[in-house]
């Protein structure tokens, strides 16, 4: 059977780019969490998000996992990528397209056509 | 806000710019900002990353409810 912690990283590994929030893309519970998405979201990212929320458990095991103690938390291609204030700067920059680029493609605005972002639901 | 300011002068003593802003006013939202050689040549994440290590004792026991964070190098 498949412990939490290794869930989160096969949402990691697999999901070209996740964001682990405080609600959902549709009920954000967090200003933080909303920035970041905002800034993933301009940049046309393919978003799968996780609530942290139901579980307190996601939390801890995520931050131990990548050693950041906040939320939100993004990864590009199983990479972190920071918080909502990295992530916003990036985006500023221009180099969050760039990342995004270089991680899954060119043509990463239509990995999933133009889909809002997915709520991925953790099973433990 | 004395404490963080006091922590991150204790972890950036050469900071050229720095400071601790009350976002909120209620002593648990905080912006900061550090211009620091120690991030020369760092990425935003392990930059980010030694400012939460400087405020660890304040993120653990929830003193920081939110924190904000922007980071410079030496210019």
């Amino acid at each position: 059977m498949m412990e939490l912690r290794e869930e989160i990283e096969q949402v990691i590994a697999e999901e070209p780019v996740a964001l682990f929030m405080k609600g959902t893309p549709q009920r954000v519970m967090c200003g933080n969490s909303l920035r970041a998405l905002e800034a993933l979201s301009g940049a046309g990212a393919p978003v799968t998000a996780v609530d942290i929320l139901p579980d307190p458990r996601i939390r801890q095991e995520l931050s131990a996992l990548s050693g950041w103690p906040t939320i939100p938390q993004v990864f590009i291609g199983g990479e972190l990528i920071g918080g909502a204030d990295i992530t916003e700067e990036l985006a500023e920059s221009g180099e969050l397209e760039e990342k995004l680029e270089s991680a899954l493609g060119a043509g990463y605005r239509n990995l999933r056509g133009s889909k809002p972002p997915t709520l991925r639901v953790m099973q433990k | 806000m004395e404490r963080l300011e006091t922590l991150l002068r204790e972890a950036f003593p050469h900071a050229s710019e720095f400071s601790v802003f009350d976002r909120t006013g209620t002593g648990d939202h905080f912006q900061v900002v550090v211009a620091s050689p120690r991030f020369d040549g760092l990425s935003l994440v392990e930059q980010h990353r030694l400012v939460y290590d400087a405020l660890a004792e304040p993120l653990a026991d929830r003193t920081i409810h939110e924190l904000r964070i922007k980071t410079k190098e030496s210019p």
